[in-house]
């Protein structure tokens, strides 16, 4: 059952073979068991979770439900749940209790979803191995030496070791398709603007973005379906149609269903950076989607190797800002002891951040001060133009963009945490992305045998045009037609 | 030395709307503190803005109203810097491209002592939407600070002027005439008392005849024209003093005193924050189109310049007439109530800025809560138009209604102030009066004017001065031959 895809599960629940009750309690039970180890979630509230399950019973009961009611999920803890601890795995919201719902919370609640819990994460989502987290690292379940990337470190952890039957993630960077990767499941970031950021707590505006991250590009719909949407209280939110993504998954018959389709390989993707297990394993994937009917073309994102110091002025000097609030007078943490207003900020904000955050707001500091504004934060927002200009231009010669989504393997836990420049090169490959409001997704392609022997997932980029994750959950679908590296599941694990 | 003083202004206009500037909490004045704080005001994780169509529209009638240069896109920055007061660490402001761009408001500056009354156009550089703080609580809880974000998120518009004005009665003139035209278009109410109509001003001196501008000193905060005008006379005072003795100007901001009536340094330049002005990236730029304007423009009411000239040209008034009761929307709405209900405009004017007027003041009411209508005081002069009563039986009328004592036909026949017009009843009352008074008579004829004049008192008095004066006088005049 903890293996069975969302669709299977929904219909399980619709014809009663299981309540929602008793599919809520096994996992509940597999996280009571595993969580302790893995540590993928930083709340979990049993009486909320099955309040909720009994409620989706009651509506199965009544006839009155969807593709997710019942269905147990979890929740980054960056989404605000009414009455939940919502913690950015941040001291400085070790004890705050949202008064009021996200709205992708209120739209999984709307659908019956259950929440398992809330996931842990990089704090305040700054990070891409879960080791900034206040709450501790997170074990990868393929490998419990190994990070599971980040910032969306506890849901990524949570899908592929099966603690959810899918999860919630977000992506400032790559913190859904780097983790998916690592971890070896299939993760989605929309295009910006497609899911409302009202109620999830702000790192870099212009760059995060909610998505799914589950098992199959199937599951990913489903999930989508929910998320995805106009939201008036996100002024960023794209008022648009609302769209099945489902609509296409099951019409991929016949040898060649991607017969047509043009897929841009981006040189600078397979150059230097690449890790050379890595680059067989994509190599591989996209023998197989030629063989799926898909055209090859090469393309070029020039100003790629732009976006990692792009990236890194204009998301610490938004979240340099976005961090302000937490000032110690209104909730979070506030120091003990201080003896005036300015030790109070100084004191509370001192204890309550960790050391990237710190580091990012320093920068973002001072990257927007006056005399420095022009040199970096104009300049950036240039470049930034120029990288998104590049997408246009490829995608002038392709339908979509395929690439690692990482450039390694899962990495050990920390071994990376003394240089932080190593660390932003994990978001070597999805950045440009975030930069550019594209949508970004990682499918499990296969694995990289670490020194130590183990299998390591290696997860497969496909980048899309606007709007276009219906074609791009298509075009993963197919894939996973004729794979079932999205089904493996971690050694050891299977028969907890 | 003769110093010029030059006066540059900044004007927070609350705006009348309903809900905050990025949240749809309530901007009532006056609730129990943090009652009118949502999620959004209180700056919880994870919340948005969303701009308040509503302090747009705002914004783009004071852009029509100066007949000011409008961005087709404006953009909203954050305004960095940490106090209690502001929930975000940042305000949501305009700063390199405002929605309201160059414009001009033409003032009135009263004749002084040694002055005559003269005009002057004030060039307007720009208008800005923005939020304001909340307020910090002193003293509620011992030894603790409160926080009130009740008036979190408001909108403002922040008016800023050229440093176009050369005097305190320059610059109070400018605050007034901004002050009505805000409330003519119906966008702010203009209660300073309770902070919706907020001035800075920008102070500085310099010689007399030479052009590079002094270092300014900004006056902050000034809630009442009274206190504006002290504040400037002080602060230019204490800036030409400091200058004569050999001191120089630090860049400032200065609070003023109205208890001593002096202004003491806040903060000098060398603390000023920087504030990291970055383009908001929750909001959208704010894009106003030509079809906006014209539809705002459309629910605009006549403005006041427009409306003094229709006053001239349409109804013959003074200018003097016209300026004066086109100084507030309400005055000037009475005003044109009046005639429409069928008033002469000359009459109508006489009675307004008259009686009307000296009643309101005299029991310090506003035209707003005149207790004698519109419609009221036309029935009055259309009485007195048909000759049923007179000028002064009027005013007496005036004063019924005022005192709610019925309506103006029901207050004639009550008081029995209804004029006699009789040719009858008239020629006896003044057969009455010749003969009575042959003297008067006799003095008239041997050709003293003055005696006419006393007859016609004495027919008055005799009619209870109910008879019409014109009747008598001509009447009178053929009977004397």
């Amino acid at each position: 059952m903890i293996n069975s895809s969302l669709k299977q599960l929904g219909q399980q629940l619709a014809s009663k073979q299981v309540s929602s009750v008793e599919l809520t309690q096994a996992y509940l039970q597999r996280m009571a068991q595993l969580n302790p180890t893995i540590n993928a979630y930083v709340t979990i509230d049993e009486d909320k979770t099955l309040a909720q399950a009994k409620a989706a019973d009651t509506r199965i009961a009544a006839g009155d439900f969807g593709p997710l009611t019942g269905i147990p999920l979890a929740q980054k803890d960056i989404f605000c749940a009414k009455g939940w601890r919502t913690t950015c795995s941040s001291k400085m919201l070790e004890t705050f209790i949202s008064p009021y719902d996200a709205h992708v919370i209120s739209q999984f609640d709307a659908a019956g979803a259950v929440n398992l819990g809330k996931t842990n994460m990089d704090e305040f989502a700054m990070g891409s191995s879960n080791e900034t987290s206040y709450f501790g690292g997170v074990k990868n379940p393929w490998d419990f030496d190994r990070v599971p990337g980040g910032s969306s470190g506890g849901s990524a952890a949570a899908v592929a070791a099966r603690l959810c039957a899918a999860a919630t993630g977000t992506d400032t960077g790559g913190s859904i398709r780097q983790p998916a990767s690592l971890c070896g499941f299939t993760g989605l970031k929309p295009t910006y603007g497609l899911v409302s950021r009202y109620g999830m707590i702000a790192f870099a505006s212009s760059l995060d973005q909610a998505g799914p991250m589950a098992k199959s590009a199937e599951d990913c719909a489903l999930m989508l379906n929910v998320m995805a949407g106009f939201d008036e209280r996100d002024s960023t939110s794209v008022n648009r149609q609302k769209e099945d993504y489902t609509r296409g998954l099951t019409s991929m018959t016949g040898d060649q269903p991607l017969k047509g389709l043009r897929i841009g390989l981006p040189k600078e993707y397979f150059a230097e950076g690449l890790n050379a297990d890595v680059a067989k394993v994509i190599e591989t994937a996209i023998a197989e989607y030629k063989k799926l009917g898909a055209e090859i073309v090469e393309v070029s994102l020039p100003n790629n190797n732009l976006s990692i110091p792009v990236y890194y002025v204009l998301a610490p000097a938004e979240a340099s800002s976005n961090l302000s609030r937490y000032d110690g007078v209104r909730y979070g943490h506030r120091a003990a002891e201080y003896n005036d207003l300015l030790e109070m900020y100084m004191k509370s904000r001192a204890e309550g951040f960790g050391a990237e955050v710190k580091r990012r707001i320093l920068i973002g500091t001072y990257v927007l001060s006056a005399g420095y504004y022009d040199a970096y934060y104009l300049k950036a927002q240039k470049i930034r133009r120029l990288i998104a200009q590049d997408f246009v231009e490829a995608f002038k010669h392709c339908d979509v963009i395929m690439g690692p989504a990482a450039p390694s393997t899962a990495f050990k836990a920390g071994e990376k945490t003394s240089d932080p420049v190593a660390m932003y090169l994990e978001d070597l490959y999805t950045i440009a992305v975030n930069l550019a409001g594209l949508p970004g997704m990682s499918i499990p392609a296969g694995f990289a045998t670490s020194s130590e022997g183990k299998a390591l997932p290696v997860g497969l980029q496909i980048i899309g045009n606007y709007f276009d994750e219906a074609r791009m959950l298509n075009v993963g679908h197919a894939y996973q037609q004729v794979t079932d590296w999205h089904t493996r599941m971690p050694a050891g694990l299977e028969n907890i | 030395m003769q110093w010029e003083v030059v006066i540059g202004l900044e004007t927070h206009v609350q705006l009348q709307t309903k809900s905050k500037q990025f949240s749809g909490a309530s901007t009532t004045y006056g609730a129990e503190p943090n009652t009118q704080a949502c999620e959004v005001s209180i700056a919880l994780p994870g919340v948005l803005p969303v701009l308040n169509k509503k302090a747009v529209e705002c914004a783009i009638k004071f852009g029509l109203a100066i007949d000011a240069e409008m961005a087709p896109r404006s953009v909203f920055s954050r305004k960095n810097y940490f106090y209690p007061d502001l929930p975000k660490g940042y305000q949501i402001s305009q700063f390199e491209l405002p929605v309201v761009g160059k414009g001009q408001i033409t003032i009135q500056v009263p004749a002084g002592k040694n002055t005559q009354a003269y005009e002057k156009v004030i060039n307007i550089t720009r208008a800005h939407l923005e939020e304001d703080a909340g307020k910090s609580v002193h003293g509620a809880v011992e030894g603790m600070s409160g926080i009130d974000l009740n008036r979190a998120g408001t909108p403002l518009l922040e008016i800023v002027t050229e440093p176009d004005m050369r005097s305190a009665a320059e610059a109070v003139a400018y605050a007034k005439k901004l002050h009505e035209l805000v409330q003519w278009i119906g966008i702010c109410d203009g209660n300073m008392q309770e902070g919706s109509f907020r001035c800075d001003v920008n102070v500085s001196v310099r010689p007399k005849g030479t052009e590079k501008f002094g270092t300014r000193r900004e006056i902050k905060n000034l809630n009442s024209f009274k206190f504006m005008q002290q504040a400037i006379e002080y602060e230019t005072q204490w800036q030409i003093e400091t200058l004569e003795d050999g001191g120089t100007i630090q860049q400032a901001t200065v609070l003023f005193n109205p208890d001593t009536g002096e202004t003491r340094a806040m903060r000098t330049k060398e603390e000023a924050n920087d504030y990291r002005y970055f383009p908001d990236p929750d909001l959208l730029p704010l894009e106003v189109t030509e079809a906006d304007k014209a539809r705002v423009k459309a629910e605009m009411p006549e403005l006041p310049q427009a409306l003094q000239a229709r006053l001239i040209s349409e109804y013959q008034l003074s200018s003097y007439d016209a300026s004066t009761l086109t100084s507030s929307r309400s005055l000037a709405d009475y005003f044109v109530s009046l005639v429409n209900a069928g008033a002469e405009p000359k009459q109508a004017a006489n009675w307004v800025m008259g009686a009307l007027s000296a009643k309101l003041n005299a029991e310090e009411r506003t035209i707003v809560d005149s207790p004698v209508t519109a419609v009221q005081l036309a029935a009055l002069l259309k009485r007195i138009a048909d000759n049923t009563i007179s000028n002064n039986a009027a005013k007496q009328v005036f004063e019924g209604l005022w005192a709610g004592e019925g309506e103006v036909d029901a207050i004639i026949e009550a008081k029995g102030l209804k004029q006699v017009s009789d040719t009858g009843a008239i020629e006896a009352i003044i057969n009455e009066v010749l003969a009575a008074n042959q003297a008067m008579v006799d003095e008239y004829k041997s050709g003293k004017e003055k005696a006419f004049n006393a007859l016609v008192g004495q027919c008055m008095k005799a009619s209870k001065g109910k008879a019409n004066p014109a009747q008598v006088n001509e009447t009178l005049k053929k009977m004397l031959g």
